[in-house]
C-alpha cells in the first residue's frame, strides 16, 4: 500500500519505521533536508523535500494514487490542510493529528465534514493511558480489548507473592477466576509460556482476564490495592491538562507542579480545581515542601525522558506506591526496566500502534480483520484482536485440534459479551472476537493467517 | 566496520556473476568451442564455489552504513574483475594475466579499450563474455542484487534503508535517489527498462540484417555504453542503417533512467523541462554539426559525414568507444571536440561515464554564484536546478569530485608519460580510462589497441577505468587508512 506521511518528527519517525517495515510504500515529506536524509538513509522509504501542504510537494509525492496520508507535523493547521488537499487530490484515507486541546471537542464535526478517516492526538491517548492505569494500579500495563470487555494486565511478581515458584497449571487454584498467562517477560527475554512454566521472583507476567474480574483475581493473589486519592503531576504539559480533567472529574485530588508561570496560569483557568504549583518539579526541596511523598501516585510528564527518568526513581525512592514515566526514546527501554522503571507510557507509540491497527485493518477488506492491535514489551509481543466471520477456518472445532504457528497463543474468545478464557475444548464461532498473543517478528492481517 | 557483513554481501556478487557466466558456456557450447567452454565452465565453478565461501561467514550484526556501502562497491568491482578475467587467462587466449584483467576491467567499467588487436582472434564463448560484462557493468551488478535480494534486512522485512549505501556507491551522479519508495523495486524499475531498451535495440539490429551473434554483443556493448566491438574496424563493416540504429541507441543509454520512468509514468512536462537533458542533447547536436561542418572534405556525400560525425559523438560523448571511421585520423579542431566530450561524458543516472552533464550544469550555476558574490559581496543566491534549490552539500560534492578528478587525471598523466609516447596517445589514453569511453587518438585510436603499454601502465589504467566507473570516491576510500582503522 502505499503511504504518504508529512512531518518527519517524533511521530513520523516511529510511524516511517513501523510501516515500511510492514512492507508499504513509504514516501514521506518534510521541510528539513537533514532528518529527510536521515530517514531515507535508515529505512527504505522516499523522502520528498517541501511543505507538505503544498500542491507542488503532494503531487511530487504521488499523492493522486497514495492509498492513505498521515499528517504529523507540529501544527494542527497544517495538518488539517494536508488532508483537505489529499482528500481533494484523490487519497481516500486521511489521517490527521490535531492534538490542541481546543479542538477536541469539534473533532467529530472536523472528521465527518473534512473526510477525515481519523484524528490522532498523542497527548490525549496518553493522558488516557494513565488514568487507565490509576483507575487500577496494581497492573504496570493495562491494554484492553473488545470494547473494553478484555484486558491484558501486567503484573509484577513480588518477592514474598504466591505466585512465587508456581506452575501456570496451578495458578486457577489460587486465582479461582478464569484467567490466562500470555507472555512472561523474564529480564530482557520474553516468554509465550505453556502450562508447565514455573514463575519465578521478578518475572513480568501479562494476564488475560475479563474486566469484571480483575478486581477479585487482584485480591486473590494477595495484591494490595491503593486507592488512589491524590496525584501528583511534575509538568504542565497538554497530558497533564487532559489527565487533571478526568481525574477532577473522577474526584481525586490532583498537584501539578509547572516551571512556567505564564504556563501556571493558563492551568489555573482551565482546571480550577487543580492544585498548580508554580515551581521546579526537579527539585527534591519541592516535593518536600509540597509534601508530594503523600501522594498515591506520581506521574512525571516533563518535556525530558532523563528528567522524569530521575524523578520517577526519586519517587519509588520516597515510597509513592504507584508511579508513571512519560518516556519518548522507548528504544532505551531494556535500561529503563532494569532502572526499575515499570509504568511507561510513551505517546508516540501509543497513536503509532493506532495507526498500524488502521492501517492493517484498511489492507484486509476481509470480515476477519484486525480490531484492536497492542503492542506489548516494546515490539516484541503483539496482542491482536480479531472479529472471526464466516470465512474464518476452522470453526466449530475445538482449539486443541487446531494446529497454530509456532509462539502464538489464542488469549480469550468473546462471544456476544460473554468472555470466554479459553481451554482445549472451546471453540471459535463466527461472530466472536478472538484475542491473539504472538512474537511480533510476523505480521497477522486476519485471523486465518494464524493457523499452520 | 562489518567485515562479516561485507564478505556476504561480495559473497552473493560472485554467486550473480557465476549465475551469469553460465550463458558464455551455453554459447561456446554452441559454437563447439571445447577450451572457451571448459575455461568458461572452471571460472563459473570457481567464482560460485568462491561466493559461496564468503556467504558462509556468519554476520554478526547485518547492519551496515556508509563505510561499508563504499566498501562493499570498491571491493565488489575490483573481486568481479578479478574473477572475471579468469576466463581469458584459463583459455590461454589472453597470455598474459594483466591482460586479461584489463580487458576484463575495462568491460565491467564500461571502459571498452582494449589489448587485442583484431578481437577475432577470441572464441565467440569468449567474445560474448567480453561483451556481456559491459551490460552487468553499465546498470551494476549491486543494482541487479538489489533487485533480487533484500541485502542485510531481516527476512520477510524490506525495511531497512542501508541498501541506500550501496545504490549511492555504485550508481553515477552527485545525487542518487530512488525513483519509488522501495528499493527493491526501484532496482528492478531500472533494471526492467534497461532490459526493455537492450531487446528493443537487438530486435532493431536484427531488422537490419545483422548476424544473430552480432546483435547480442552489439546491444550489450551499446546498451552498457561499453564499445567492445567484433571487429578491429569496431563498426565500419555494417550497414548504414545499423550504425544509424546505434548512434540513436548510445545516445539513449547516455539519459538518466529517471527520465525514462518519467515517460513511463507520462509525466512528460518534467521531461521536456529537465535541464540535464536539454544540455546533452544540445551539446551532442552542437558538437555533430561542429565537427561535419570540419570534415565535410573526407567524405563524399552529406549524409555519409552526418552519419559519422552522429555516430562518433554519441559513441565518445556517451563515453561508448564505437567506431564507424578511425577518428584518430580528422583534423585538429575534430579531435579537440573529442577529446573535449570524452571528458564531459553522458547523464547521471546513466550507463555512461566522464563528469556527466549534471556537475557541468551543477558547477556552471555555482560558478555564476561565485561570480556574483565577487563583485557585490552581500549577494545572497542560491542555486537552482530545474526550479528547486540545490543544496550546500551537493554543491561540495561536486567542487570536491572536480579537485579529485583533476588530480587523479594530473597523476595518471604523469606516470603514463613514462613510457615515453606522444602527448596526444598519453593524454587520450588516461582520458578515455579514466571516463570509460575507451579508444582514444595517436596511437590508442580506434584503429590500434592498449597493448603497447607496460604492465604496471595497464594496471594503473585499469585503476583510472574504476576510478572513473565508481565515481573516485568510493575506490580512494578503499586506499585511506582511515576507514580500516578500527577505532574510526
Amino acid at each position: 500500500m502505499k503511504i504518504v506521511i508529512v512531518g518527519d518528527g517524533k511521530v513520523g519517525v516511529t510511524l516511517t519505521a513501523q510501516l515500511s517495515r510492514e512492507g508499504h510504500d513509504v514516501v514521506i515529506i518534510d521541510n528539513n533536508p537533514q532528518v529527510l536524509r536521515e530517514s531515507v538513509d535508515q529505512y527504505d522509504v522516499l523522502g520528498i523535500l517541501g511543505n507538505g501542504a503544498s500542491l507542488q510537494a503532494q503531487k511530487e509525492a504521488g499523492v493522486e494514487s497514495a492509498d492513505l496520508l498521515i499528517a504529523a507535523t507540529s501544527a494542527d493547521e497544517v495538518n488539517l490542510l494536508c488532508c483537505i488537499l489529499a482528500r481533494k487530490l484523490g487519497t481516500p484515507h486521511t489521517i490527521a493529528r490535531v492534538r490542541s486541546p481546543e479542538y477536541t471537542e469539534q473533532l467529530r464535526l472536523l472528521r465527518s465534514e473534512l473526510g477525515l478517516s481519523m484524528t490522532i492526538n498523542p497527548e490525549r491517548t496518553a493522558a488516557m493511558e494513565i488514568l487507565s492505569l490509576l483507575r487500577f494500579p496494581a497492573a504496570l500495563r493495562r491494554d484492553t480489548f473488545a470494547k473494553g470487555r478484555v484486558e491484558i494486565i501486567v503484573l509484577k511478581i513480588l518477592p514474598g507473592s504466591i505466585l512465587e515458584g508456581m506452575l501456570l497449571n496451578e495458578m486457577v487454584h489460587v486465582t479461582k477466576v478464569r484467567v490466562l498467562v500470555c507472555a512472561v517477560e523474564r529480564g530482557s527475554e520474553v516468554i509465550i509460556p505453556t502450562g508447565d512454566f514455573r514463575l519465578n521472583t521478578g518475572d513480568k507476567i501479562y494476564v488475560t482476564a475479563a474486566t469484571s474480574s480483575l478486581v477479585e483475581l487482584v485480591r486473590r493473589l494477595g495484591i494490595i490495592e491503593h486507592k488512589i486519592r491524590m496525584v501528583a503531576l511534575i509538568g504542565g504539559s497538554r497530558i497533564s491538562q487532559h489527565l487533571a480533567r478526568e481525574l477532577l472529574a473522577d474526584g481525586v485530588t490532583v498537584k501539578i507542579v509547572e516551571i512556567d508561570s505564564a504556563r501556571c496560569k493558563m492551568l489555573a483557568d482551565m482546571l480550577p480545581r487543580a492544585q498548580i504549583i508554580h515551581a521546579d518539579g526537579t527539585q527534591p526541596e519541592v516535593f518536600a515542601s509540597e509534601n508530594l511523598a503523600r501522594a498515591d501516585a506520581l506521574v512525571t510528564l516533563t518535556n525530558i525522558d532523563e528528567e522524569n527518568m530521575v524523578l520517577s526513581m526519586y519517587g519509588s525512592h520516597l515510597g509513592i506506591p504507584k508511579v508513571i514515566t512519560k518516556i519518548n526514546r522507548v528504544e532505551y527501554d531494556e535500561v529503563f526496566r532494569a532502572m526499575g522503571i515499570d509504568s511507561i507510557v510513551s505517546p508516540k507509540n501509543l497513536v503509532c500502534s493506532d495507526i498500524v491497527r488502521y492501517v492493517r485493518a484498511m489492507q484486509n477488506t476481509s470480515e476477519n480483520a484486525v480490531v484492536t492491535l497492542h503492542r506489548i514489551v516494546n515490539d516484541k509481543v503483539e496482542a491482536l484482536e480479531f472479529l472471526a466471520g464466516e470465512d474464518t477456518r476452522h470453526l466449530g472445532v475445538p482449539l486443541r485440534d487446531i494446529r497454530l504457528f509456532p509462539g502464538i497463543l489464542i488469549a480469550c474468545i468473546n462471544r456476544g459479551g460473554q468472555v470466554i478464557i479459553p481451554g482445549g475444548n472451546d471453540t471459535i464461532n463466527a461472530g466472536d472476537t478472538v484475542i491473539v498473543v504472538t512474537t511480533a517478528d510476523r505480521m497477522y492481517h486476519n485471523l486465518n493467517a494464524i493457523f499452520a | 566496520m562489518n567485515y562479516r557483513m561485507i564478505a556476504s554481501i561480495v559473497g552473493r556478487i560472485l554467486c550473480v556473476e557465476a549465475l551469469f557466466l553460465v550463458p558464455a558456456v551455453l554459447v561456446s557450447i554452441y559454437y563447439g568451442e571445447n577450451s572457451a567452454m571448459r575455461a568458461l565452465l572452471l571460472s563459473a565453478l570457481f567464482t560460485f564455489a568462491a561466493g559461496l565461501g564468503c556467504m558462509a561467514i556468519p554476520p554478526k550484526t547485518r547492519g551496515y552504513y556508509a563505510r561499508e556501502g563504499f566498501v562493499i562497491v570498491a571491493l565488489g568491482w575490483i573481486i568481479i574483475s578479478f574473477f572475471g578475467a579468469l576466463p581469458f587467462y584459463l583459455s590461454g587466449e589472453i597470455p598474459s594475466f594483466v591482460d586479461c584483467l584489463f580487458e576484463t576491467v575495462s568491460g565491467f567499467t564500461t571502459t571498452g579499450a582494449s589489448i587485442l588487436s583484431d578481437p577475432q582472434d577470441l572464441s565467440r564463448g569468449l567474445l560474448y563474455w567480453r561483451s556481456f560484462t559491459h551490460w552487468l557493468g553499465g546498470m551494476g551488478v549491486l543494482v541487479f542484487l538489489l533487485a533480487v535480494d533484500t541485502l542485510g534486512a531481516r527476512r520477510g522485512q524490506r525495511g531497512s534503508g542501508q541498501s541506500m549505501h550501496l545504490l549511492r556507491a555504485e550508481s553515477p551522479g552527485p545525487d542518487v535517489g530512488k525513483l519509488v519508495p522501495k528499493m527493491h523495486r526501484t532496482a528492478k524499475i531500472l533494471y526492467g527498462i534497461y532490459i526493455g531498451m537492450t531487446l528493443l535495440q537487438m530486435l532493431l539490429l536484427r531488422a537490419g540484417g545483422m548476424a544473430v551473434f552480432d546483435t547480442v554483443t552489439t546491444a550489450f556493448g551499446t546498451a552498457g555504453t561499453g564499445g567492445f566491438g567484433l571487429y578491429a574496424d569496431s563498426f565500419a563493416g555494417y550497414s548504414p542503417y545499423l550504425q544509424w540504429v546505434v548512434t540513436i541507441f548510445m545516445a539513449l543509454f547516455g539519459v538518466n533512467f529517471g527520465i525514462y520512468y518519467l515517460l513511463l509514468t507520462r509525466d512528460m512536462r518534467s521531461v521536456l523541462h529537465n535541464e540535464e537533458l536539454r544540455l546533452y542533447l544540445g551539446i551532442m547536436l552542437l558538437s555533430t554539426f561542429a565537427i561535419a561542418w570540419n570534415v565535410r572534405p573526407m567524405y563524399a556525400s552529406l549524409g555519409e559525414t552526418l552519419r559519422h560525425c552522429a555516430f562518433q559523438v554519441s559513441s565518445v560523448m556517451t563515453t561508448t568507444g564505437f567506431s564507424t571511421v578511425d577518428f584518430a585520423l580528422w583534423p585538429e579542431f575534430s579531435r579537440t571536440v573529442l577529446l573535449v566530450l570524452m571528458v564531459l561524458g553522458a547523464c547521471a543516472g546513466s550507463t555512461g561515464g566522464g563528469i556527466k552533464m549534471i556537475r557541468l550544469l551543477l558547477l556552471g550555476k555555482g560558478l555564476r554564484s561565485e561570480l556574483g558574490r565577487i563583485i557585490s559581496p552581500r549577494l545572497v543566491r542560491t542555486t537552482h536546478l530545474g526550479g528547486k534549490p540545490v543544496g550546500e552539500d551537493t554543491m561540495r560534492g561536486v567542487y570536491a569530485f572536480m579537485s579529485t578528478y583533476v588530480a587523479i587525471t594530473v597523476a595518471s598523466l604523469l606516470l603514463v608519460s613514462l613510457s615515453g609516447y606522444d602527448t596526444e596517445t598519453t593524454l587520450s589514453a588516461v582520458f578515455a580510462c579514466l571516463n570509460n569511453i575507451g579508444p582514444g587518438l595517436g596511437q590508442v585510436g580506434p584503429a590500434s589497441s592498449y597493448a603497447l603499454f607496460s604492465a604496471p601502465i595497464k594496471l594503473l589504467l585499469c585503476l583510472d577505468m574504476l576510478f572513473g566507473r565508481l565515481e573516485i570516491f568510493p575506490l580512494l576510500m578503499i586506499f585511506l587508512p582511515s576507514t580500516w582503522r578500527r577505532n574510526s
